[in-house]
C-alpha cells in the first residue's frame, strides 16, 4: 500500500505542472493588468511598477522565474495586499478555511448520516418523508440564499448570533458560517445513507442475522453500517469540491478571511501570484485527499484491497 | 434505430412508475409555460416602469408576480429565467455526456495502455480545483454565453467517463459484441452502434442528475456576478436580485426560489426514480 | 521635567485633605476596582468600529492607491497640512507656512512638539527622506506625479532621469522645510494632506525595508499607531500616546473593518457590530430613511458617475450632434430620483457644486423643459442622420455591479423610449472594462467615475486634458488644453477661475460624456457617535470622533 501510495504522489506530479501551466496561461491572457484602475497613472510610473514586479519580462520569462520561486517554496509577492506574500496570505487564511471546511464536513456526516438512517429505518413512514423533504429541500436551495437569509433573522432581527467573523467569539461566528455551508450536504449526504442503508437491509446476510434473533441496533453496529458506508466514501470527493464551492460564497457573506474570499478577489483583481498560489495549492489539497479516500476505501473494502 | 429500441423498454418502465411521471409532468408543464407564458402577458421583460418598481404581485395590470426595483414584470422575468436556466443546463449536461460517453466508451472498449493512460489522466483532472478553473474562464473569455455551457460541462464529466468505462468493460465481453467483430465491423462502428446505445440507460439517469448540478452552477456563477448579460436573466440571477431586496420586496426572492427550488426537485426525484427502474437488481 | 513636578505637587494636597480613615475607603475602592478587571485608570476604554469599504492594498503610504487606504493612513499620520472635521483644510505637522509672492517657495515650519509613535522627534529631514522615496522609480509610487509632480525636478526623477536627491525639497534645519515648485499651483497646499506627503520614519524603514508597513514595525506621526492587521477582516489602531494632540484624541481603538460588500455591512451595522458604515446599498436606502432616519447621513461628494463615448472611432468621433441627442434623452431626475434614489444631485455639468472658488457650468439645455428637451433631442437625432426607420444601435458597457446594471437599463430604457436607440448591455468585470476602455478598439458608451482629490475644479478639468492619462474617452481640444495652462500659471485666483470655467463651458458644448449625477456621501452613524460632521471630501478622522455612553 506504501508503494501504492507513493507511486500515486509522483504521478501527480505531472498533473501539478499542467494546472500551472494552465493557470498561468489563464491569468495572464484576462484582460486587464493587476494595477489597472479608473485613475490611470502616467507612463512612466507605470513602467516603474511593471518594472518592480517583474511585469516588463516575456511571459515564459516570467514562467520561468515563477517556477524558480516554486523550487525553493516562494510563491512570490501578492500584487493586491502589496505589504504581504501569497505564502503569508495562504498561510492565515487557510486555518480559517480549514475550521470552516472541516467542522462543516463533519456536521454534514454527522447529521446527515443520522438523518439517513433514521429515515432508512423507517422507511416510507411520515419521518421518512419528512426527513427526505427536508433533504430535498436543502439540495434545492442555494446557498447563497440560505446564508443571508440567515443573518437577517439570527443576526439583525433576533441578534442571538453574529453576522459576520469579526463580530463574535471564536465560537459563536463560526455556527451560521458552519450550518450554511453544511447544510446542502447534509441534504445529500442523508440521501445516500438512506439509499444505500435500505439497500444493505434487505440484502440476505442482514435478513439472515435478523432471523437469527439481533436486535436492529446490533445490525446495524456490527452489518449494516461499514457496508452502507461505502457510497458514502466515494462521496467525499464531490462532498469537498462542493464546500470548496460554498466557502467561496460563505466567506464572501461573512466577511471571513479564507482562502474562497482571496482567490475572488485576486482573481477580480488580476493578482496573479496569489491566484495562482491558491489553485496550486488546492490542487495538491484535491490530490492528497483523493488518495487518503482512495486508501481508506482500500482498507473498508476487502475486494479492491489486492488492486 | 439501435438507439431507439434501448430506450423504449425505459419508457416503458418510466410509465408505471408514479415519481417519474409526477416529476416530468410537471417539469414539462414549467417548460411549457415558459415558453408560451410570454407570449400571453402585455408585458416585455426588457421594459422598465418607473412609476410602478416593486409592487406586490397582482392581476391588476397582469403583473401575476409584481415587478422587479425598475418596474419590470417578474412573471414576465421569472418565465425568461427558466428558459435560460434550463437551456444552460441541458446543454452543459449534454457537453458533459458527450465528453464523458465518448472518453469513457473508448477507453473502456479499447482498453489495454490506452485505457490505463485515459483512465490516469481522468485520475489526474480530478485533481483541478474546478470551480477555480470556471471563475477563470469566465474572466479571461468575458461574459460569453456560449461558455458558460462549456465550461460548466466541462467540471462534470469526469464521473461520468468513469461510469460509462465501467459499463462497457462489461459490454465488451457481450455476444454480440463479439458477433459483430466477426463480422468485420470496424471499433468506431461498434462503439457507436453497439456500445453507446446500450449505454443509454445509464446515460439518461445520470442526465437527471447532472442538469441540477449544473444549473446550480450557473447560479453560482450568478452570485458572482459572472452570469448571463442583461436584461437577459436566470433563475440564478432573480434569486441573487432577489437577496438584496428580501426585506422590502420578499417575492422578488421568494417566487424565483420556489421556482428554482421546484425544479431542482423534479429533476433530483426524477433522477431517483429512472435509477430505480434501470437498476437490474430491482425487479419492477 | 517641569510637567512631573507640577503633577506632584498638585498629588500632594490632594492627598493631605483626605483624612486617614477616607484614604483607606478609598484604598479598598481601587484593590476591588482594579480585581475585578484590571482597570488602571478607572476609565472604560473606548473602542469604535468603522466600516472600511475594501481592503486597503498597502499600509505603506507610497504604495497604496485607494480612498480606504488613505482612510485608515489619514489616522495613521499626519502631513504637512490636513483637514478640520468639517473639512476645512489646516496646517497639521506644520505650524507655519511661507509662501512667495511668485507662489513658487513654499517655507513650513513644523511644530517642535510632533513625535513618532516611538517617541523619536518628527524632524524636516523625515519629510525630505520620504518625498524623495515617493518619487524614486524604484518605489513605483501610484501618487508621485500627482501629489509631488508640481515640484521642481520631480517628474524628470520620477522618469528615472535624475536622481532623486534632485527633488526640490530641502530640509533647512529640523524644523525648517523649504519646496520649490515649478508653476504656482493654488491647491498645493490641499495636495499636502494626501498621504503619500506624510512623513516616514527612516530608521524603521531602513530596517524593515518592504515590511516596514505592518504591524508591529510600523512608525507613524498621528493619532493612531498600528496595532494589528487581519487581512480580509480589519486594522486595528490604538492611540499613539506620543501625538502631538493625545490630550484631544477620545477613542482609545479604532477598527477598521473590511466591508467590500454594502449589503453585508449594513447587516453588520443593524446587527450591531458598527458603529459606521462606509456605504449604504441603495435597496436598503429607503427603508434606513424610515427605521433609522437620524442614522442615515447623507452629504454631497465630489465626484461624478458619467457615461463617456469612445471619441476615438466612429459613430462618436466628429458626431457632437449625436453625442448631445444622448445626452438630453437621459432623464436625470428619474434617475437619481428612482433609479440610484439615494439623494444624489442630477448632473448636467462635469463639475461638481461645492467646490472653492468656482462656479460650476451647465449644458445650455438645462433650462429647457422635458418636452423641449426631447424635441431638441429627436431633433438632433435625425439630423445625425438616424430615424425611426434608420435606428442608432449602441453598445453599453458598464462594470458589474448592481447600481451600474440599473442605471445602465434605465439608461437604455430612456434612449429607447426618446429616440428609439437600440442599445445592448454588456457587463464586464472592472480589470476587463478598463482594459477594452484603454484600447479604445471595441467600446462606444462606457460607464466611468470620477473622485475629486483635493478641493479644486483643476481636479475634475485637468483630466480632459489631451494628454492626462486619465482622459479615457479620447477628448483632445487644442483651446481647452491652452486655457487649462493658461489656468496653471495664474496666481490671480479670480482670473484663474475665469480660464477654468471658460473651460468647462468648452468642454461641455463638445457634450464628450455624459455627466448622469454628482455622488452623495452615505453612511450610517450611530447615535452614540460623536464629532461627525458631513463633509464634501467624506474624510472622517478618527481622532475627532468621540463616544458617547448612550445610543
Amino acid at each position: 500500500m506504501l508503494r501504492y501510495a507513493l507511486l500515486r504522489i509522483f504521478g501527480a506530479i505531472p498533473t501539478l505542472l499542467l494546472v500551472i501551466a494552465l493557470a498561468f496561461l489563464m491569468v495572464h491572457a484576462a484582460p486587464g493588468g493587476p494595477f489597472d484602475a479608473e485613475r490611470v497613472l502616467p507612463p512612466e510610473i507605470e513602467e516603474n511598477i511593471a518594472r518592480a514586479y517583474h511585469l516588463d519580462e516575456s511571459l515564459p520569462q516570467q514562467f520561468i522565474r515563477y517556477l524558480g520561486g516554486l523550487v525553493r517554496g516562494d510563491f512570490g509577492p501578492s500584487y493586491r495586499y502589496r505589504d504581504y506574500s501569497v505564502s503569508e496570505l495562504i498561510g492565515n487564511a487557510l486555518p480559517v478555511s480549514m475550521q470552516l471546511g472541516v467542522l462543516a464536513m463533519l456536521l454534514a456526516i454527522v447529521a446527515g448520516v443520522a438523518a439517513g438512517l433514521t429515515a432508512a429505518l423507517s422507511k416510507n413512514s411520515f419521518i421518512d418523508r419528512l426527513v427526505t423533504g427536508i433533504a430535498m429541500t436543502g439540495i434545492s436551495v442555494p446557498v447563497f440564499v440560505v446564508a443571508p437569509v440567515m443573518v437577517l433573522v439570527f443576526a439583525v432581527y433576533l441578534q442571538w448570533l453574529p453576522a459576520s467573523w469579526t463580530g463574535g467569539t471564536s465560537i459563536s461566528r463560526l455556527i451560521l458560517p458552519v450550518v450554511a455551508l453544511a447544510l446542502p450536504q447534509i441534504a445529500y449526504i442523508a440521501r445516500l445513507t438512506r439509499a444505500s442503508m435500505i439497500g444493505v437491509l434487505s440484502s440476505d446476510y442482514v435478513r439472515t442475522a435478523r432471523s437469527q434473533g439481533l436486535r436492529t441496533i446490533s445490525i446495524i453496529r456490527y452489518h449494516a453500517l461499514k457496508p452502507a458506508m461505502l457510497p458514502l466514501l466515494s462521496y467525499m470527493g464531490p462532498a469537498i469540491a462542493g464546500i470548496l464551492t460554498g466557502s467561496v460564497v460563505v466567506e464572501e457573506i461573512f466577511g471571513i478571511p479564507g482562502i474562497g474570499q482571496f482567490f475572488i478577489r485576486g482573481a477580480l483583481n488580476r493578482d496573479y501570484t496569489l491566484v495562482l498560489g491558491i489553485v496550486i495549492f488546492y490542487a495538491t489539497l484535491l490530490i492528497l485527499l483523493n488518495l487518503v479516500v482512495d486508501l481508506l476505501y482500500g482498507i473498508l473494502d476487502p475486494r479492491i484491497r489486492g488492486r | 434505430m439501435n438507439y431507439l429500441a434501448a430506450i423504449k423498454p425505459l419508457i416503458r418502465k418510466s410509465r408505471d412508475n408514479k415519481t417519474i411521471v409526477v416529476c416530468s409532468s410537471i417539469l414539462l408543464l414549467i417548460a411549457a409555460v415558459a415558453l408560451i407564458g410570454p407570449l400571453l402577458s402585455p408585458h416585455h421583460y426588457a421594459s422598465t416602469d418607473f412609476e410602478n418598481p416593486l409592487m406586490l404581485p397582482s392581476a391588476s395590470g397582469w403583473h401575476l408576480f409584481g415587478t422587479d426595483d425598475l418596474g419590470r414584470d417578474l412573471f414576465v422575468r421569472t418565465l425568461l429565467g427558466v428558459k435560460i436556466t434550463l437551456f444552460v443546463a441541458i446543454i452543459a449536461s449534454c457537453v458533459s455526456l458527450g465528453i464523458g460517453v465518448a472518453y469513457g466508451a473508448i477507453a473502456g472498449y479499447v482498453g489495454g495502455t490506452v485505457d490505463a493512460v485515459m483512465m490516469r489522466a481522468v485520475d489526474a483532472l480530478y485533481a483541478m480545483p474546478f470551480i477555480f478553473f470556471v471563475i477563470l474562464l469566465m474572466v479571461v473569455f468575458e461574459r460569453n454565453f456560449l461558455l458558460i455551457f462549456v465550461a460548466i460541462g466541462a467540471i462534470n464529466w469526469l464521473d461520468m467517463a468513469r461510469i460509462v468505462r465501467g459499463q462497457t468493460l462489461s459490454l465488451k465481453q457481450r455476444e454480440f459484441v463479439d458477433a459483430a467483430r466477426l463480422i468485420g465491423v470496424s471499433t468506431p462502428g461498434i462503439i457507436l452502434r453497439h456500445i453507446t446505445p446500450n449505454l443509454l440507460g445509464v446515460v439518461v439517469v445520470y442526465m437527471t442528475l447532472t442538469i441540477p448540478q449544473a444549473i446550480l452552477v450557473e447560479s453560482f456563477l450568478s452570485f458572482l456576478g459572472l452570469g448571463v448579460q442583461e436584461p437577459q436573466t436566470s433563475l440564478g440571477a432573480l434569486v441573487n436580485g432577489g437577496v438584496s431586496n428580501m426585506e422590502g420586496a420578499p417575492w422578488l426572492l421568494l417566487i424565483p426560489s420556489i421556482v428554482l427550488a421546484v425544479i431542482l426537485l423534479c429533476f433530483n426525484f426524477l433522477g431517483d426514480g429512472l435509477r430505480d427502474v434501470t437498476d437490474p437488481k430491482k425487479k419492477t | 521635567m517641569d510637567e512631573l513636578a507640577r503633577r506632584m505637587n498638585h498629588g500632594i494636597p490632594f492627598f493631605k485633605c483626605l483624612s486617614r480613615q477616607r484614604l483607606g475607603i478609598f484604598a479598598c475602592i481601587a484593590i476591588l476596582l482594579s480585581a475585578c478587571g484590571g482597570v488602571e485608570d478607572a476609565r472604560r476604554e473606548s473602542v469604535l468600529n468603522r466600516g472600511l469599504g475594501a481592503e486597503p492594498e498597502s499600509l505603506d503610504t507610497h504604495k497604496a492607491r485607494t480612498n480606504q487606504a488613505g482612510d485608515v493612513q489619514r489616522d495613521l499620520g499626519e502631513g504637512l497640512s490636513g483637514y478640520t472635521a468639517d473639512g476645512q483644510l489646516e496646517l497639521a505637522a506644520a505650524e507655519r507656512v511661507e509662501v512667495s509672492d511668485d507662489g513658487l517657495q513654499y517655507t513650513f515650519w513644523l511644530r517642535p512638539e510632533s513625535k513618532w509613535s516611538n517617541g523619536d522627534r518628527v524632524t524636516a529631514h523625515d519629510f525630505v527622506f520620504s518625498f524623495r522615496r515617493l518619487v524614486n522609480p524604484a518605489t513605483a509610487a501610484f501618487y508621485a506625479q500627482q501629489s509631488l509632480g508640481d515640484v521642481v525636478n520631480a517628474t524628470e526623477i520620477v522618469a528615472g532621469k535624475r536622481p532623486a536627491e534632485d527633488l526640490a525639497v530641502e530640509a533647512i534645519d529640523d524644523l525648517q522645510l523649504k519646496i520649490t515648485l515649478n508653476n504656482a499651483v493654488p491647491y498645493f497646499l490641499a495636495l499636502l494632506t494626501h498621504p503619500s506627503t506624510f512623513p516616514m520614519h527612516r530608521p524603521s524603514v531602513e530596517l524593515y525595508g518592504d515590511a516596514h508597513a505592518r504591524p508591529g514595525n510600523l512608525v507613524s506621526n498621528g493619532a493612531y499607531k498600528l496595532q494589528a492587521w487581519e487581512v480580509g477582516s480589519y486594522i486595528e489602531i490604538v492611540r499613539n500616546e506620543h501625538y502631538r494632540n493625545n490630550d484631544k484624541t477620545a477613542i482609545d481603538r479604532v477598527r477598521h473593518h473590511i466591508t467590500p460588500e454594502d449589503a453585508t455591512e449594513l447587516n453588520r451595522y443593524r446587527a450591531g457590530e458598527l458603529d459606521i458604515t462606509f456605504s449604504v446599498p441603495s435597496e436598503a436606502f429607503q427603508q434606513m430613511r424610515k427605521q433609522r432616519p437620524h442614522e442615515l447621513r447623507v452629504s454631497p461628494y465630489l465626484a461624478v458617475y458619467y457615461y463617456g463615448f469612445n471619441l476615438t472611432r466612429p459613430p462618436f468621433r466628429d458626431n457632437p450632434k449625436l453625442r448631445q441627442s444622448l445626452s438630453m434623452a437621459i432623464d436625470r431626475e428619474i434617475l437619481t430620483e428612482k433609479v440610484t434614489a439615494r439623494g444624489e444631485v442630477p448632473a448636467y455639468g462635469w463639475v461638481p457644486p461645492g467646490i472653492n472658488n468656482y462656479e460650476p457650468r451647465q449644458f445650455l439645455y438645462a433650462t429647457l423643459s422635458k418636452d423641449e428637451r426631447h424635441r431638441k433631442a429627436r431633433e438632433l437625432y435625425r439630423e445625425a442622420g438616424f430615424s425611426e426607420d434608420k435606428p442608432f444601435s449602441v453598445e453599453i458597457r458598464y462594470n458589474t455591479s448592481q447600481g451600474h446594471r440599473r442605471i445602465a437599463l434605465a439608461v437604455q430604457s430612456m434612449w429607447q423610449e426618446v429616440l428609439g436607440v437600440e442599445s445592448t448591455l454588456i457587463n464586464e468585470e472592472s480589470q476587463v472594462l478598463l482594459e477594452n476602455i484603454r484600447m479604445q478598439d471595441v467600446t462606444e458608451v462606457f460607464r466611468l467615475s470620477w473622485t475629486g482629490d483635493y478641493n479644486d475644479a483643476h481636479t475634475f478639468l485637468s483630466i480632459m486634458e489631451s494628454d492626462n492619462p486619465s482622459n479615457l474617452i479620447g477628448f483632445h481640444n487644442d483651446e481647452y488644453d491652452g486655457l487649462m495652462d493658461k489656468a496653471a500659471v495664474q496666481t490671480d485666483l479670480r482670473v484663474r477661475q475665469v480660464y477654468l470655467e471658460e473651460a468647462e463651458k468648452l468642454l461641455l458644448a463638445q457634450h464628450p460624456v455624459i455627466p448622469l449625477y454628482f455622488y452623495v456621501n452615505k453612511n450610517m452613524v450611530r447615535p452614540r457617535v460623536r464629532g461627525w460632521e458631513d463633509n464634501v471630501l467624506n474624510y472622517h478622522y478618527s481622532q475627532h470622533l468621540s463616544l458617547s455612553d448612550t445610543d
